[in-house]
C-alpha cells in the first residue's frame, strides 16, 4: 500500500491537491481513500491530508503515521513543530518539498533520514498562499509514485478542477503537468513499507486511568490568560506592516477591529503589532483610515528580519 | 453502474438523490453539513427534484420530517451529534406516530468536553427512541444503507423511521470508491412510497400521536412498536436478498469476516471495523484462528445471528466506541446479555475504544487479541480496559499544567 501524507496551509489547496492524487491512482487501477483532516484551524493554519492507495481494498483508516511519501506545499512549515512534518519518516520516506532551497541543504537541516527532492516555486503570490504551488507538488508527487501515468494525472486534474473558471483550471492543469515532468526520484520510485507483521509489533503500553477527582478530572481551564500560549500568529501569511509616517495614532480604530487583540497602543500612541498573535487576516489593513497599513508576504517579512532590515 | 470516488456524505447524499426523496428538512452541523450542502445544489440545479427546506433547529427539523411523512411524502434528513440530541424528543415522538422516514446521523462526540470528532455515544443514546438503527463501515454501505432504510422504513409491516449512521471524519470525509447505481434499477429496488393509510391533508383531519391515560393503550402502542421493530429483522433480510440480485452486494444484518473456522473474534460497530479486518488478516498469517463480527443492524437487535457467530468461540473482544457513563460499553452489555441468555459463555473481553475520534492502532487489534486469548486460557472474563497509553497520559498532564488544574 501507498501511504502518502499532505502538508500544507488552510487555503493552499492541499485538499484539492490530495484528491487530485487520489483521483489519478484510482484511474490507475488502485484502490484509493483520501481525506483531509480538518480542526478548528483557520486559513494559514498548518492542516494535513492523507491518500492510500492499494491494489487491494483498503482496510486501514485515519491518519497516517509512517508516510512512504511526504508532499510538503510549504516549506516554511518544515520548522514549526505544531505542524508535524517530519512525524513518523523513515528511511525508506521520501519528503517531496516544494520549495526554492537546495535539497541537499534542506535535507541536512531537517536532518532527514531518506531522501528529499525538491520543486522549486514558479513566483510567490502577492497573497503569500501560492496555490498554484499544491497543483506542482501534486504532479510531481504522482511521479515520484512511479505507477501514475501522465494521462491519468491529467485527466483526474481536470475532474477535480472542473468548477474552477475556465482561465484559472488550464493554469493549474498546466502547473500539474510541469511538476510531473520537472522531478526525478533520487533512488527510484517511492517505496511501499512491508505490513507490519502481527507476531512482532510495539505493544501498546496501556495503562489504567487513576481516579481524579472533578477538581482535576472536570474540562476547565483555571489559568488566565492561557490563550497567550497558542501562538495564531504561526498561521500569518500575509503580514500587516505599519508606516509610522501615514498613521494618524487612531489605534481605538484598528486596535478595535483586530479580531485577535493583537494590537496596542505604544506610549507615544502609537499601534504596535503583536506579531505572536496576529493571525494576518488583514482587517486592520482594509479598515485603516489612513492606508497606513500594508500587506508583505510573511515569508518574504521573515527573510527581510533575518538579513537584519526592519520590515 | 459507475464506480467514483465519493465522501461518505456524498454517498449519503446520493443515497438520497437515488432514492427521490421528495422533502429534506435541514438543519447544518459539522461533520454533516456537506450532505445537505449537496442536496440543496442539487435540488438548486434541478438535478434532483423535490424540496429543502431549513429549519431554525433540529428539534423543528425533525418535527418537519415526522408531519412531512404523515402526508405520505418520501423525507430524508440528516444530522450529527448535539444536533441530534437536541431532536431527541421528536425521535421518540414521530417514531410513536409510526411514520416512515430516513435519518443519517453522522457521528460525533458528545460535549462536553467539546469534539468535532466521531464516537458512537449520540447514535447510541438515541437507541431505545423506536428508531431502527443501520451502522455503516464504508461509504458504499452509506449510500446502500439509505437505500435499504427506505425500504425498511416504507414496509408496512415495519413502518418505522430508520436511522443509518456513519463516523464522523472517518467517512464523512473520506473518499472511498462507491458504485453509484443507476436510477432505473434503484426504482426497481424502491419504488414510489405507497403511503397507505399516511394522507394526513387539511381536508382530512385525525388526530396523530393521541393521549392515552392508564397505561393499558400506552403499553399496548408501545410494544407494537416494539414487535414491528423485531420483525423488521425479516424484511431487512428479504430487501437485502433482493437488493443483492440487482445490485450484487450482499448485506447479512450482522456482518461476518473469517469467523468460520475462528477461536476468537473481535466485535465492533462502525468504520473502525475496517481496521479491525486489516487486523483479522494479519494475525491470521500468524497463525490465529480469529475473525470480526460487526452488526449493521443495532435495531432490532440481531441476537440470534450474534449468538450464532459468537457463541460457539473462545474468546472474543468487544470493542465499544461508545461509553455508558457508570456501566461500561453498550454493545459488550447487550451481546453478553445475548450470549448469557443462549446459555453460551466464550470468554468477553470488553475495550473502550475511539471515544472522541481516538485512534486505534493495528499493535492495539494484536494486543486486544492476545490478551482475550489470555483470558479465554485462564477462563475468566478481564474487566473492561479503556484503550489510553502512558504516552496520552503525559500529554494530558501537561495540558493540565497550563490549565492549572491541581
Ligand atoms: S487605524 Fe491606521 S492610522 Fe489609525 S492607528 Fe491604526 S494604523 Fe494608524
Ligand atoms: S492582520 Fe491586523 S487585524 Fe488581523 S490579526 Fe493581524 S493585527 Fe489583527
Amino acid at each position: 500500500m501507498f501511504r502518502v501524507r499532505f502538508h500544507g496551509r488552510g487555503g493552499q489547496g492541499v485538499k484539492t491537491a490530495s484528491r487530485v492524487l487520489g483521483t489519478a491512482l484510482f484511474h490507475a487501477g488502485f484502490e484509493v481513500q483520501d481525506a483531509p483532516r480538518y480542526g478548528a484551524e483557520r486559513r494559514g493554519a498548518p492542516i494535513f491530508a492523507y491518500v492510500r492507495a492499494d491494489r487491494q481494498p483498503i482496510f486501514e483508516r485515519g491518519v497516517i503515521v509512517r508516510p512512504d511519501l511526504v508532499v510538503v506545499v510549504d516549506d516554511t512549515l518544515l520548522t514549526l513543530p505544531a505542524a508535524a512534518v517530519l512525524q513518523g519518516i523513515a528511511p525508506h520516506t521520501l519528503l517531496l518539498v516544494h520549495s526554492a532551497q537546495p535539497a541537499e541543504a534542506l535535507r541536512a537541516k531537517l536532518k532527514a533520514p531518506g531522501q528529499l527532492v525538491t520543486i522549486a516555486p514558479r513566483e510567490v503570490a502577492a497573497t503569500g498562499l501560492q496555490p498554484q504551488g499544491a497543483m506542482m507538488t501534486v504532479g510531481a508527487a504522482a511521479r515520484l509514485l512511479g505507477v501514475v501515468p501522465r494521462q491519468a494525472l491529467e485527466s483526474a486534474a481536470g475532474e477535480e478542477l472542473a468548477a474552477l473558471p475556465a482561465k484559472l483550471r488550464q493554469r493549474s492543469l498546466a502547473l500539474t503537468l510541469d511538476g510531473f515532468d520537472g522531478v526525478e526520484a533520487p533512488g527510484g520510485p517511492v517505496r511501499e513499507l512491508p505490513a507490519e507483521p502481527a507476531e512482532d509489533y510495539d505493544r501498546p503500553r496501556w495503562i489504567a486511568l487513576p481516579f481524579e477527582d472533578a477538581r482535576i478530572a472536570s474540562p476547565t481551564i483555571y489559568g488566565a490568560g492561557t490563550s497567550m500560549l497558542s501562538k495564531t500568529g504561526l498561521w500569518r501569511v500575509q503580514r500587516p506592516v505599519i508606516d509610522r509616517e501615514r498613521c494618524r495614532r487612531c489605534v481605538w480604530v484598528c486596535g478595535t477591529y483586530c479580531p485577535d487583540n493583537a494590537i496596542a497602543a505604544d506610549a507615544g500612541g502609537y499601534p504596535v503589532i503583536d506579531y505572536d498573535h496576529c493571525k494576518g487576516c488583514m482587517i486592520c489593513l482594509v479598515n485603516c483610515p489612513s492606508h497606513a497599513i500594508a500587506a508583505v508576504v510573511e515569508s518574504q517579512a521573515r527573510e527581510a528580519a533575518a538579513a537584519g532590515d526592519a520590515p | 453502474m459507475t464506480r467514483t470516488l465519493l465522501t461518505g456524505n456524498a454517498a449519503a447524499a446520493w443515497g438520497a438523490r437515488l432514492a427521490e426523496a421528495d422533502y429534506v428538512p435541514a438543519f447544518p452541523i459539522t461533520p454533516q453539513t456537506e450532505i445537505i450542502e449537496l442536496l440543496a445544489e442539487w435540488m438548486q440545479r434541478g438535478a434532483m427534484a423535490g424540496r429543502i427546506v431549513m429549519l431554525e433547529s433540529e428539534h423543528s427539523m425533525l418535527t418537519a420530517a415526522g408531519a412531512a411523512a404523515a402526508t405520505g411524502v418520501r423525507v430524508f434528513t440528516a444530522t450529527s451529534s448535539q444536533g441530534l440530541l437536541y431532536a431527541m424528543e421528536m425521535l421518540y415522538t414521530v417514531a410513536g406516530w409510526r411514520v416512515p422516514l430516513v435519518l443519517v446521523n453522522v457521528s460525533r462526540g458528545l460535549a462536553a468536553p467539546i469534539t468535532l470528532e466521531p464516537d458512537h455515544n449520540d447514535v447510541l443514546a438515541v437507541r431505545d427512541s423506536g428508531f431502527l438503527q443501520f451502522h455503516c463501515a464504508t461509504c458504499q454501505e452509506a449510500l446502500d444503507g439509505v437505500l435499504l432504510a427506505y425500504r425498511l422504513a416504507e414496509d408496512a409491516r415495519v413502518r418505522l423511521p430508520v436511522m443509518v449512521n456513519m463516523d464522523g471524519f472517518y467517512l464523512s470525509f473520506t473518499r472511498e470508491p462507491v458504485r453509484l447505481p443507476e436510477p432505473e434499477q434503484v426504482r426497481r429496488f424502491l419504488p414510489p412510497f405507497d403511503p397507505e393509510t399516511l394522507y394526513f391533508r387539511a381536508g382530512a383531519p385525525r388526530s396523530q400521536g393521541v393521549a392515552v391515560l392508564g397505561g393499558a393503550q400506552y403499553s399496548y402502542f408501545r410494544y407494537e412498536a416494539h414487535l414491528a421493530s423485531l420483525g423488521a429483522l425479516r424484511v431487512f433480510e428479504e430487501a437485502a436478498a433482493e437488493f443483492a440480485r440487482l445490485f450484487g452486494r450482499s448485506y447479512a444484518p450482522l456482518e461476518t469476516f473469517h469467523t468460520a473456522d475462528a477461536e476468537f473474534a473481535f466485535v465492533m460497530l462502525g468504520a473502525f471495523a475496517t481496521k479491525a479486518k486489516q487486523a483479522v488478516l494479519r494475525l491470521r498469517e500468524a497463525g490465529w484462528r480469529i475473525g470480526l463480527v460487526r452488526p449493521r443492524l443495532l435495531r432490532p437487535f440481531p441476537a440470534q445471528a450474534l449468538v450464532e457467530a459468537l457463541g460457539g468461540l473462545r474468546g472474543i473482544a468487544v470493542i465499544d466506541q461508545n461509553l455508558s457513563t457508570g456501566m461500561g460499553g453498550v454493545l459488550c452489555s447487550e451481546i453478553g446479555a445475548a450470549l448469557l441468555r443462549a446459555g453460551a459463555r466464550p470468554v468477553v473481553a470488553g475495550y473502550v475504544g475511539g471515544l472522541g475520534g481516538r485512534d486505534i492502532p493495528v499493535e492495539e487489534f494484536f494486543e486486544m487479541a492476545r490478551e482475550t486469548k489470555a483470558a479465554a486460557e485462564a477462563g475468566r472474563c478481564p474487566p473492561t480496559r479503556l484503550l489510553y497509553t502512558e504516552e496520552e497520559l503525559r500529554q494530558t498532564r501537561a495540558l493540565q499544567a497550563i490549565a492549572m488544574a491541581e
